[in-house]
């Protein structure tokens, strides 16, 4: 038996396997089917957990998505726990384990419930007022006190295991919810041949269809008639069918993003199975049918467990087969109730009576349910709940006073009317209308190619509805570019209606009394909080919202909106439409962190790129560091090294004999065209037009407004061809300035540029010993000095492959860059390495490779200039072309502030004392012992020990640096003033002799 | 997530195809050396970020690779045209009040 | 134009070393989508204004299509419409496409871009959705028919995407982005059955 609430023969879902599952560590006994609410309540369990704010115990009031009690932890395994997991939701499956959240020790004696005593000092706005003073406070005590007593759940501590992914869709008509509304127009647009995309949140298509029982379609139960419907549509090529899929956001464009809960109701996921799948879907047209939410009766304690929503009652009744209790009360302000009331009644189940706010409502519902024999009250109403952990009674009144009577129940059943979703219209940038009428928010103006049908445009009765809905699809079928129609609507044979209802607090929570009348259960928002805002000077619906936190929870409340903003109406004495609706915002429901991120995670979260010669710099046990999206190898250390004297010996190897090092990250760029060479004189500072063929030039590249934005060396191949290198992390952004100039400001160049980054791997071979290195390999290019002098380059053979050839130098030795295709990068360089060790040739990594320049005072862009630095400033005056007449940054590089003196510029620092190496960043003031804050007049750039220097050797930009040299300046650091020198940039080889050395 | 019609792919194409590269219609000058320090600072600084209609380039950056112009409502957020790079700004905007 | 297809470029000094192309012959089967690295092909950059376009068909052998998202093939050489003035042309016969454009004089860009990217195959009924799994475009078939071609996004990178029948694509990236590209595509794989 599944449950002693279990009614034999009710319910519609099929009766499948049993399911054992725990709530809080109480086995207990359910369905496959079922949700983890109705098996709870088929076991006679209601209370399920305590509120946010007075800890009170709380029951199930729905039956869908809109739950704001029914929070509970789900746990799988020790890493599988997912917190806030609506039990109205979450499907059963055997094993299920379960745990009620925001209480201590436990659910039936929570020791928070004494907020609920003290309750008056938590009023709205509680938190804005009572922590304001001592200011420290706030940061040391009161946020962190709050924020742990405070939160939903408890975040799971270790990695998800499990995997989410993600789909692009577009279709030409997407229906977004599955009741009547949603089937029927899924079927009108699907007939014309479009592509359709069809979802529901639920397992079970249907709707209101799933707990209605007086409907029906085409000569069928309404229920049976939404399961033959959908299994047709799911059938047909052009339609996708999603159950379990929740529409959360409703973007720019019909650009909707949707969750499928893949396998969260499943007992063992397989796997490869996704937990979501995330659905972005582009729709030619969208059409709403999101239906309509069951509103409270807002009075005294109508929180208490065993108080719920008389359409969840009947859900868990007609569905699932469940009796939420056996002696119910009903409290209505609308002919739905009624209709719980009858199947309970006919269930079985003691109806002990209807309390009926209003004056004298007739109609079929009502007579029936006398008919049956149930006591039916007019004109009363409910001002009070007895019980606490569950509902026992039902407290009633004359609604303008008198006696009271108090009927004993263990379950109230509340309907205050139905509240049409307007979410995702409105989150369509849709605006809402006021119908005075109804009293109802129906979408008024559209914003996008989308159209409502159904409860969620304010259509009241099902023949209106299909009849609405299915001209809805259709047209939005035609409206995507369908040609022909060929399908029958659906004809409602039979059904069920109702409309009307009340808004805000009824009567015993009035003004005049200070109970606990919940609006929002999910923050504990009462309607006196509510006046209170009112009272307090809030105007707008939005402070009121803000003040109160009405509809701020994890419900965005859905259940609660509409009672709040009539009940701030009522205060301000002013009508609803004047008061205003809050925002509606995405998502609809909470999406998990997972199926945002999706398959963005682990080696997917960024591409990790690395060179062709990445592996055999792994199997040297190469540490690697990250240069943007680079694995670049840092240092090689050997057996016994740390970082500092692997680079050491790697900077004392290149000078002393030769080093190979993989440059294969720098950006490559190859210019093309007759118009080459004019292209390039704009867009670097330097003349290009004389440079001949086969040799190369170090450029700069300026933004337009004068300061430093790239470098690198540029060989001329032929004429017209340029093959440009750029900095690593450069290279994209460099690629797009040269493109936008080429194709926006300078179009009438005939030239192209195509990026070459990754078709060469490139091999720096330094030091001494390059030329022995590399000789041997080479094919067709003379490499003596007289043919192929420092910077220039040369196109020919290297191990039988092709090679662009550079003669340059970045370490100041005499220097050469092998470009190989990069297929072959790797076998290049084995071969090199070979050749290189008959030299004692080191391999480099980044580090040396730094220090090594840094020994020459070559700049590297973005580390020794920040963005603010003029070729002037950094001492690059000889690079930029004296007699040109324009180049991009040629009149920023005049700008006054440009060309004042007393700039920073570009020096060596030397310390005092040589052992010191200066932290890189670290400020330069003149005289140490001024007042804080100090006058930093500089900042260190570039700080290292050069081991071929013996010293530390350092870069700084220094204002006025250049008239200082000589000068002592002072760094102050935490543990002392460390005194430094002004000195020219190059510390090692000051004329440059080993270029050819 | 918009879709742009790219004017050489000539269809709307996902807008994570795209780059926004600012304001359009800022021509640089031929005689850039020659600017007065005000003319400079009005071609480089001076952005009209108008509230409403704004005239700005984009590319699509993983697509055609195209730069083009696009006006676009501050406002709404909605794409009023786009048209191809070097064309003359449009006198006449479609569905668009003067 | 099958003279020019059929013409073979002598092929280069045979290399003493070994090439050494990434993730060669990497592979990864789901049930309805199957992820494979391709083998290495001749690519070139082809730049150039409309009145070249002619005499480059010529020497190509194919014609290249002035169509936006469109490609044309012939005799184991297609060229693939990225922008309008530029065309990915990728052979897969062993004939150096930039062999034959060396003889054209008309204004153009030849670039050699064959170790620049890495191709990998999505075949299957799954294939288009292992690719939507992180590409943003239409992959249906009236929208993205069989020979389409385009830059565009998978995840965070660019790709290139060609349609070589109902159920196949040839996916293009740069080399570094090829283990992203090809991890990301079997990723989604594992998802394409729906």
């Amino acid at each position: 038996m599944s449950g002693a609430f279990r009614i034999p023969g009710a319910g519609r879902f099929k009766q499948a396997k049993t399911a054992r599952f725990s709530f809080d560590g109480q086995s207990y006994a359910g369905i496959e089917g079922d949700t983890l609410a109705s098996a709870l309540l088929a076991n006679g369990v209601h209370l399920v957990g305590r509120s946010f704010k007075y800890h009170r115990p709380r029951g199930i009031l729905s039956a869908g998505a809109e739950e704001p009690n029914a929070l509970v932890e789900i746990k799988r395994d020790a890493a599988r726990k997912t917190p806030n997991v609506r039990a109205t939701v979450q499907e059963l499956y055997d094993g299920l384990d379960a745990q009620s959240q925001n209480r201590w020790p436990s659910l039936s004696f929570d020791v928070g419930a004494v907020n609920d005593i003290a309750s008056p000092l938590f009023s709205a706005g509680f938190y804005y007022k009572t922590f304001m003073w001592p200011k420290a406070a706030w940061k040391s005590l009161y946020e962190p006190k709050i924020r742990a007593a405070a939160g939903l759940g408890v975040s799971p501590d270790q990695p998800d295991p499990d995997h989410y992914s993600s789909r692009y869709a577009h279709c030409d008509v997407l229906v977004l919810g599955g009741g009547a509304a949603g089937v029927a127009a899924a079927l009108a647009a699907a007939e014309t041949g479009v592509r359709v995309i069809l979802a529901d949140e639920q397992a079970e298509f249907g709707g209101s269809l799933r707990f209605e029982t007086g409907a029906k379609i085409d000569g069928q139960d309404g229920f049976a008639w939404a399961q033959g419907a959908v299994a047709k549509l799911a059938a047909m090529d052009n339609v996708r069918v999603l159950s379990r899929t929740t529409a959360f956001g409703y973007y720019a464009q019909n650009f909707v993003g949707l969750v499928e809960r893949v396998s969260d109701h499943l007992k063992t996921p397989g796997h490869d199975l996704a937990r979501e799948r995330l659905w972005q879907v582009r729709a030619k047209r969208v059409v709403l049918a999101s239906g309509a939410i069951e509103r409270h009766m807002v009075f005294a304690d109508n929180d208490r467990p065993g108080i719920m929503l008389a359409g969840a009652a009947r859900t868990y009744l007609n569905h699932y087969g469940v009796a939420v209790g056996r002696n119910v009360g009903v409290y209505t302000a609308n002919d739905s109730a009624y209709a719980a009331a009858i199947d309970l009644k006919k269930a079985g189940v003691n109806v002990a009576a209807i309390v009926d706010l209003r004056d004298n409502p007739t109609g079929p519902v009502i007579d029936e349910a006398r008919a049956l024999g149930i006591e039916v009250n007019f004109g009363r109403a409910v001002i009070r709940a007895g019980g606490k952990l569950r509902v026992s009674s039902m407290s009633v009144q004359p609604k303008n006073g008198g006696g009271e009577r108090t009927i004993p129940v263990d379950a109230i059943l509340m309907s205050a009317g139905w509240t049409p979703s307007v979410h995702l219209f409105s989150q369509s940038r849709g605006k809402v209308a006021f119908n005075d009428e109804t009293k109802r928010f129906v979408p008024g103006t559209y914003a996008q190619d989308c159209v409502s049908v159904g409860a969620c445009n304010g259509t009241d009765g099902l023949s209106a509805t299909v009849d609405e809905a299915y001209a809805a699809g259709a047209k939005a079928a035609k409206d995507a570019g369908a040609k022909t129609a060929k399908g029958t609507k659906p004809k409602v044979d039979a059904s069920e209606s109702w409309s009307r209802g009340m808004l805000g607090a009824a009567p015993g929570a009035g003004p005049d009394t200070t109970v606990k009348a919940f609006v929002d259960f999910q923050n504990d928002v009462t309607a006196k909080d509510i006046r209170q805002a009112v009272h307090e000077g809030m105007r707008s619906i939005e402070h009121v919202k803000r003040f109160t936190t009405n509809g701020m929870a994890t419900d965005q409340g859905k259940t609660s909106n509409m009672h709040g903003l009539a009940i701030a109406a009522e205060t301000l004495g002013k009508p609803i439409p004047e008061v205003g609706l809050t925002t509606f915002r995405a998502p609809y429901t909470p999406v998990t962190f997972g199926a945002i991120v999706s398959h963005a995670r682990g080696p997917l979260f960024d591409p990790t790129r690395k060179t062709a010669i990445h592996p055999w710099a792994e199997a040297q046990g190469a540490v690697f560091e990250d240069v943007g999206q680079w694995k670049r190898a840092w240092y090689f250390p050997r057996a016994g090294e740390d970082m500092h004297a692997a680079v050491d010996r790697e900077c004392v190897a290149v000078r002393k004999t030769a080093g190979l090092f993989d440059a294969s990250t720098l950006g490559k760029i190859e210019v093309v065209g007759p118009d080459a060479a004019k292209f390039m004189e704009l867009l670097y500072t330097n003349p290009w037009e004389k440079l001949e063929p086969g040799r190369c030039r170090y450029g700069i590249m300026l933004r337009e407004d004068g300061f430093i934005y790239d470098d690198g060396v540029v060989g001329r191949l032929a004429p017209d061809r340029f093959h440009v290198t750029t900095t690593t992390g450069g290279a994209p952004r460099v690629m797009n300035h040269m493109e936008d100039y080429l194709q926006t400001e300078f179009p009438h160049l005939n030239v192209w540029l195509t990026s070459i980054t990754e078709q060469w791997a490139v091999i720096a071979v330094q030091g001494p010993n390059a030329r022995k290195i590399i000789e041997p390999l080479v094919e067709g290019i003379d490499m003596s000095d007289e043919a192929l002098p420092h910077m220039s380059v040369r196109e020919g053979k290297i191990c039988g492959v092709p090679t662009r050839l550079f003669r340059m130098s970045f370490t100041g030795e005499r220097g050469f860059e092998v470009n190989v295709p990069a297929d072959y990068g790797q076998a290049v360089w084995e071969a090199l390495w070979a050749e290189g060790q008959k030299h004692g040739a080191a391999a480099y990594g980044t580090e040396a490779m730094h220090v090594l320049r840094a020994e020459k005072g070559y700049i590297i862009v973005g580390q020794d200039t920040d963005g603010t630095v003029t070729p002037n400033d950094a001492g690059l005056d000889w690079a930029v072309g004296k007699k040109k007449a324009d180049f991009v940054g040629i009149r920023g590089m005049a700008r006054p502030d440009l060309v004042a003196k007393g700039r920073k510029q570009l020096v060596g620092l030397k310390t005092k004392d040589p052992k010191v190496v200066l932290e890189e960043g670290a400020q330069i003031v003149e005289d140490p012992k001024q007042a804080i804050p100090m006058k930093m007049i500089g900042h260190v750039t570039s700080s290292y020990w050069s081991e071929n220097c013996g010293r530390s050797i350092a870069l700084a930009l220094v204002a006025g640096g250049r008239d200082r040299m000589g000068d002592t300046l002072y760094v102050p650091m935490p543990n002392g003033v460390i005194e430094v020198e002004v000195t020219g940039m190059v510390f090692f080889d000051e004329t440059g002799g080993r270029l050819n050395g | 997530m918009l879709l742009i019609r790219c004017p050489y792919c000539q269809e709307e194409r996902p807008e994570l195809e795209f780059r926004n590269a600012g304001e359009a219609h800022i021509a640089r000058s031929a005689n850039m050396a020659g600017e007065t320090d005000d003319d400079f600072e009005k071609f480089f600084f001076i952005r009209s970020n108008p509230k409403g209609i704004i005239y700005e380039r984009w590319r699509h950056m993983h697509g055609c690779a195209r730069f083009f112009n696009a006006v676009r409502d501050t406002v709404t957020d909605k794409f009023v045209m786009t048209y191809k790079a070097g064309e003359p700004k449009p006198s006449k905007l479609p569905g668009v009040a003067k | 134009m099958a003279k020019a297809a059929a013409r073979k470029t002598a092929p280069a000094a045979s290399p003493s070393i070994e090439r050494r192309p990434a993730l060669a012959g990497r592979s990864t089967a789901a049930t309805s989508a199957k992820v494979e690295v391709l083998p290495p092909a001749e690519r070139m950059s082809l730049r150039a204004p409309e009145a070249s376009v002619a005499a480059l068909s010529k020497a190509l052998g194919v014609t290249l299509p002035n169509k936006p998202k469109t490609s044309a093939s012939k005799g184991g050489r297609t060229a693939l419409w990225l922008g309008p003035d530029e065309w990915l042309v990728i052979d897969e016969a062993g004939n150096d496409p930039l062999a034959d454009c060396a003889k054209v004089t008309s204004l153009h860009s030849a670039v050699g871009i064959s170790h620049r990217n890495i191709a990998i195959a999505v075949t299957g009924a799954g294939a288009a959705a292992t690719i939507n799994a992180g590409c943003p475009q239409d992959l249906s078939l009236d929208a993205f028919p069989v020979g389409a071609a385009s830059r565009t996004i998978l995840g965070k990178t660019e790709i290139v995407l060609l349609r070589t029948a109902a159920d196949a694509f040839r996916v293009e990236c740069w080399r570094s982005f090829s283990d992203y590209v090809f991890t990301f595509l079997s990723e989604g794989s594992r998802d394409a059955a729906v």
